[in-house]
């Protein structure tokens, strides 16, 4: 076994692949650019290397750096992670030449599947089902457009070279076959170097179901059964889950037994994983085949009990894989949620900064697990994936793991930077997920217009107002101790409250039922006996609720905000305002605030380069026309005109770096609907 | 003696309904709230006592003898604020506009002249349109008692004052000698010539919410401490404020039960500190995670945001908290934020309320606007208020504490009790390279050597070690600690007594 190994990745899968070493007594090399200089991955790592400056091409991609790393470390071997260089057949072939073991594939694996086209020719040979399209690279736009003819529309183009959504685009008819060629072109020539574009048949609402195989350099071959990740937005994975709640047993032993056949036609050994695309008749088709560990890798581990990255790094130094495919276990459910640092109102705009407040929620050995590679006080970098962390929560069956999803998000307490809990929250708790009944379009189907705060489904419509009315009661009768108050005239703490939420008022009484920490609220007929040990000083509020509607325990996360206050329950949030009876009706007299009309301003949704502006002062614009392009973490954002208009003036110049709500430009008239 | 009570129910509800309905249906079509309601949201449910329902003016001019109404345009008495005592005026703007009579001044002099006597604070709920011109003189003289006593009570019992209509004129001056001014937004302006002479006299175009409305004064000029989105909110939050005053000079501030353990260590902390010397970060993080409950009471967020002040309480108890903003201007000091903070300095002494000082300061701002503004000046106040206050004092440096802004804020050589650093600290009177450019003027054309020096300097001063071995340093502190060393300071300071000579008062540089 080694006795060194050093992990070319940051972030959570670098702290993930350090605790699995550690504990089979393998020293750990981190490695870190300048940005990366304090992170929890330098932290947890016996010893780490500094690889150059924050951008990636000159750090976390940069072989030469990475290698010499290797060497002044004396480590045996190499992890890649995902992403950056695990896939990366130049970085295989030097670790070989230097005599350092890749915990990974081998050069000729990655090589054979990391060509779109060869690995879809290698499967075909073997015997996989593909996805008709066209065998070989597009000379151009018009070519796109011919090859499309060819397969009928609707055609998918993406970058050979891709991977992680970027480089795709879906088009419906010749027009948007130019512009997705061109867009995909550039993508993947900005994210990969290599601009070759590949087209094939599109497949309307397809499930996105993939085999895990493990493969030992002794011939054998294991597929660790299926993960499913379907819930995509624009081909980004949101929530996964294994087993998958589509397969029938028969298409899974298929599935499985097609993915290791794939293996073994390429000799393949250590993990990989085999994408396929599944129609609404179960029929499955090969989509690609990723050499290296997945970011969803942990739900297979959840249900089989096995631990992937243990499992790679024995094979690398040789050892036989220690199971057989009848020892796999299928044991319970698993969902995995990735925990973005983005603004899901705001079009999934990345944001950055540092998370102020970030309390993960309690890791249970079975049930809830944590994987990240941040903690509170560390900063989200505009240079690198804003990713915060995956939550991964297991149970008996599917609604327990959901069940425990849901639980789990509503502890996770992050600040400082925007986030999709709320967006997770209203997914894992949609019918339709519930029921099992999802595919890649899902998000889009559900939310065409993107995602709205008012979208997160209202559950239990009582429960923030019991809440509201039960922490103002504790706010209250905490003042009613302060010192100083005249004796004899101390302040009594009514019982009578009316909370206010979005302009609506509901009465509610609210009286300490027990001397041992519960409360009885009375609240529209019905009586809530609710026990909780809350302080101020506490971010969550853990209590227990008993009516005849209700029986069961609940989080909230609360913060003061002025007189009210902030409550954050599955996805959910609410400003509450609680109030004297009194004060709540005059509070319904007060004028309303009218906010400052921002419409006449195309503003920056995120911080970033302005690479474009596609138009001039005094032109005419129609809605949805393209008016500028931002640059941010590697993506290319086309902001367009929100309504038919004519821009007056124009404020930011291309080259210019935006901060989040700079002014673009400004339109001179709003057309009224 | 039945037609008595007859005579008093009839005055009772005359006063009650002050202008008269249509005037109260005015006020809420405003977005106002009349004088009682103001009164009934601000105080504990049942507890005002209401004094002086029955004066009347005594104006026999322009017809005034016929109009009039008990009370005569303010409500005065005293009430309770969580059980605590609170002297309370609220002028009602439906009675001749909430104009100012003799009758209606003496009435606030009233309870202010008792407020003194038993130690409570006075809060003035503001809405009233000037002086009553019909009295002339007698109004003025009015307003002038009431100066008097703002005066006298100043530094005694604490003075707010709510803004909740128009206040112009003379009528400014009472709430600008008084500790605190409120404001609520839309409904409220101060100034003291209106729009109208505003362009006569100098042409300016300009509406009253522009001249004097909440956004002007609490982010522009800095005369309001707060601005609120409408009187119910701004009255529930005075309710809040008052918890954390002292009723009188005499007393120490309030405490309540805290939950908040004293040994909460926050290791986020250990890494606000950018590693790049000239990156920001917000000071407000430090400042809520050291408070009790995360819970700090900002005031004047919009105004010379480069200095943070504001109120929370450490284990149960008032704290005053000032500290260098290094998000804005870098956290320097400059004219507005040196008269912010050293007002908010000089009131804490005053109530025996603790400061927490935090400080990140690269200096004075630099500039001919703050040179010919006055700047020694300002400057000197926030020193002065430093140097005077005789309430236990707890600094800690975070990052940059140069030159004399070094010395000014609540340094140990200003008789600062505790004074903490964190590893980060740099102490010296100014950042490596302007040091190096002035101590080797000589070598400032060869940049290798300037590199090596500026390095040099890096390593003698740009650390707390220099000022720890003077003892200007008590002791260097883990970020994550903070709170913690802070608690226990400021326990151990609970006894401090500590006197200035007697004077009849200092001279401040005004």
């Amino acid at each position: 076994m080694f006795k060194k190994i050093l992990i070319a990745n940051r972030g959570e899968i670098a702290c993930r692949v350090i605790k699995t070493a550690r504990a089979m007594g393998i020293q750990t090399v981190a490695v870190y650019s300048d940005a990366d200089k304090s992170t929890l991955h330098v932290q947890m790592a016996d010893e780490s290397v500094r690889i150059g400056p924050a951008p990636v091409a000159e750090s976390y991609l940069d072989i030469d750096a990475i290698v010499a790393a290797c060497n002044e470390t004396n480590a045996e071997a190499v992890h890649p992670g995902y992403g950056f260089l695990s896939e990366n057949e130049g970085f295989c072939q030097r670790l070989e030449e230097e005599g350092i073991t890749f915990i990974g594939p081998p050069v000729k694996a990655i090589r054979a599947m990391g060509d779109k086209i060869t690995s879809k020719r290698i499967a075909d040979q073997a015997g996989v089902s593909t996805i008709p399209g066209y065998d070989g690279i597009l000379a151009d736009a018009d070519d796109a457009v011919a090859k499309a003819a060819d397969i009928g529309y609707p055609v998918m183009l993406k970058a050979s070279a891709g991977g992680g959504g970027k480089g795709m685009r879906v088009a419906r008819n010749d027009e948007e076959c130019r512009e997705g060629f061109e867009r995909a072109a550039n993508e993947a020539r900005t994210s990969f170097g290599d601009d070759r574009i590949l087209i094939e048949k599109f497949i309307e609402k397809p499930r996105h179901i993939e085999i895990q195989v493990m493969a030992d350099s002794h011939g054998n071959t294991l597929y660790l059964w299926e993960r499913e990740c379907s819930l995509q937005r624009r081909h980004q994975k949101v929530v996964e889950e294994a087993p998958s709640p589509f397969l029938d047993e028969d298409t899974r032993k298929q599935m499985g037994e097609q993915a290791v056949m794939l293996a073994r036609a390429v000799d393949y050994c250590s993990a990989g994983t085999v994408e396929c695309i599944v129609d609404q008749e179960r029929n499955f088709y090969f989509l690609e085949m990723n050499t290296r560990l997945q970011v969803e890798h942990p739900v297979t581990e959840m249900i089989t009990g096995l631990d992937l990255v243990e499992m790679m790094i024995r094979v690398a130094a040789g050892e036989p894989l220690s199971v057989t495919q009848e020892d796999i276990q299928r044991n319970g459910w698993a969902m995995e949620c990735r925990v973005y640092a983005e603004d899901p109102v705001r079009d999934f705009l990345p944001s950055i900064g540092r998370l102020s407040t970030c309390r993960p929620p309690y890791e249970e050995l079975s049930s809830v697990r944590v994987d990240t590679g941040v903690k509170e006080g560390s900063e989200i970098s505009m240079y690198y994936d804003p990713m915060i962390a995956k939550l991964i929560t297991w149970g008996r069956d599917r609604n327990h793991a959901i069940a425990a999803m849901r639980d789990a998000l509503d502890e996770y307490v992050i600040r400082g930077v925007r986030h999709n809990m709320n967006f997770l929250a209203a997914l894992v708790g949609h019918p339709r997920f519930q029921a099992g009944d999802i595919s890649t379009a899902f998000i889009e189907e559900e939310y065409p217009d993107g995602f709205l705060d008012t979208e997160v489904p209202v559950e239990e419509p009582a429960l923030p107002i019991v809440v509201a009315g039960i922490v103002h009661r504790l706010y209250m009768d905490r003042a009613a101790r302060i010192s100083g108050q005249l004796p004899g005239h101390e302040r009594r703490v009514q019982d009578s409250w009316i909370v206010i939420i979005q302009d609506v008022l509901h009465e509610i009484t609210v009286k300490p039922y027990q001397a041992d920490c519960g409360y009885r609220v009375d609240y529209d007929g019905v009586q809530y006996r609710v026990k909780t040990d809350w302080m101020f000083c506490q971010k969550l509020f853990h209590g227990s609720i008993n009516s005849h509607r209700h029986n069961h325990r609940f989080c909230f996360q609360v913060s003061r905000k002025g007189i009210g206050y902030h409550l954050v329950h599955r996805g959910l949030r609410t400003d509450a305002r609680v109030l004297t009876p009194m004060a709540a009706e005059l509070y319904q007299t007060m004028p309303e605030k009218v906010p400052v009309d921002l419409t006449k301003y195309l503003l920056a949704p995120m911080p970033g380069l302005l690479v474009k502006l596609a138009v001039r002062e005094g032109q005419e614009v129609k809605k949805g026309e393209e008016l500028a392009v931002i640059e941010a973490m590697k993506m290319e954002n086309v902001l367009r005109a929100p309504m038919d208009t004519v821009v007056a003036r124009t404020v930011a110049k291309p080259g210019d770096s935006l901060m989040v709500d700079e002014v673009i430009l400004e339109f001179s008239k709003v057309e009224s609907v | 003696m039945q037609k008595i009570i007859e005579q008093l129910d009839a005055k009772r509800e005359a006063a009650c309904l002050g202008g008269g309905q249509e005037r109260i249906d005015k006020q809420h079509a405003k977005g106002k709230l009349t004088a009682r309601e103001r009164i009934a949201l601000f105080l504990d449910a049942d507890s005002f006592e209401e004094w002086d329902m029955f004066v009347e003016h005594r104006c026999e001019d322009f017809g005034m003898a016929e109009q009039k109404v008990p009370g005569d345009g303010v409500v005065t008495g005293y009430g309770t604020v969580c059980g605590r005592l609170v002297f309370v005026f609220s002028q009602d703007f439906t009675v001749f506009g909430g104009s100012l009579s003799a009758a209606h001044a003496e009435k606030i002099c009233k309870i202010m002249d008792h407020a003194i006597k038993v130690g409570a604070p006075v809060v003035g709920l503001n809405d009233s349109g000037g002086a009553r011109i019909q009295e002339g003189v007698d109004a003025l003289a009015g307003y002038a008692d009431v100066f008097q006593r703002n005066v006298m009570a100043s530094g005694v019992i604490p003075q707010i004052s709510m803004i909740m209509g128009p206040c112009a004129g003379g009528a400014v001056y009472s709430p600008a000698m008084t500790d605190f001014i409120f404001m609520v937004k839309q409904t409220s302006y101060m100034f003291v010539t209106g729009p109208e002479v505003v362009k006569t006299v100098t042409h300016e175009q300009v509406t009253a919410e522009e001249l004097g409305g909440a956004a002007t004064h609490s982010g522009r000029s800095g005369v309001a401490d707060l601005a609120f989105d409408n009187g119910v909110e701004a009255l529930l939050m005075l309710r809040r404020f008052i918890n954390f005053l002292p009723s009188s000079n005499r007393e120490k501030p309030p405490t309540w039960p805290c939950h908040d353990a004293a040994e909460r260590k926050e290791k986020s902390l250990d890494n606000l500190i950018p590693e790049d010397p000239n990156k920001p970060y917000d000071m407000k993080e430090l400042v809520t995670k050291v408070l009790d409950d995360h819970d700090f009471f900002e005031l004047q967020p919009d105004y010379a945001a480069n200095i943070i002040i504001g109120m929370g309480r450490m284990q149960g108890s008032t704290v005053g908290i000032v500290a260098n903003q290094p998000m804005v201007l870098a956290g320097c000091l400059d004219i507005s934020s040196s008269c912010k903070a050293a007002r908010f300095v000089r009131f804490c002494d005053a109530f025996n309320i603790p400061i927490i000082t935090f400080v990140d300061v690269p200096g004075f701002l630099p500039g001919t606007s703050q040179e010919y503004g006055g700047i020694i000046k300002h400057g000197a106040k926030l020193l002065y208020a430093f140097a005077e206050a005789t309430v236990p004092k707890v600094t800690l440096i975070t990052r940059k504490a140069y030159g004399g802004a070094y010395d000014v804020m609540s340094s140990k050589h200003l008789r600062g009790d505790v004074n903490f650093a964190w590893p980060t600290a740099e102490i010296a009177v100014m950042g490596p390279k302007g040091a190096v450019e002035i101590i080797f003027r000589a070598d400032s054309g060869n940049q290798e050597l300037v590199r090596q020096r500026t390095e040099e300097y890096s390593t003698r001063f740009a650390n707390p070690f220099v000022a720890g071995s003077r003892g200007f340093i008590d002791d260097v502190i883990m970020p994550h600690n903070t709170r913690t060393r802070i608690c226990r300071s400021l326990a151990m300071l609970s006894n401090k007594k500590l006197e200035n000579p007697w004077r009849k008062h200092g001279n401040i540089p005004l």
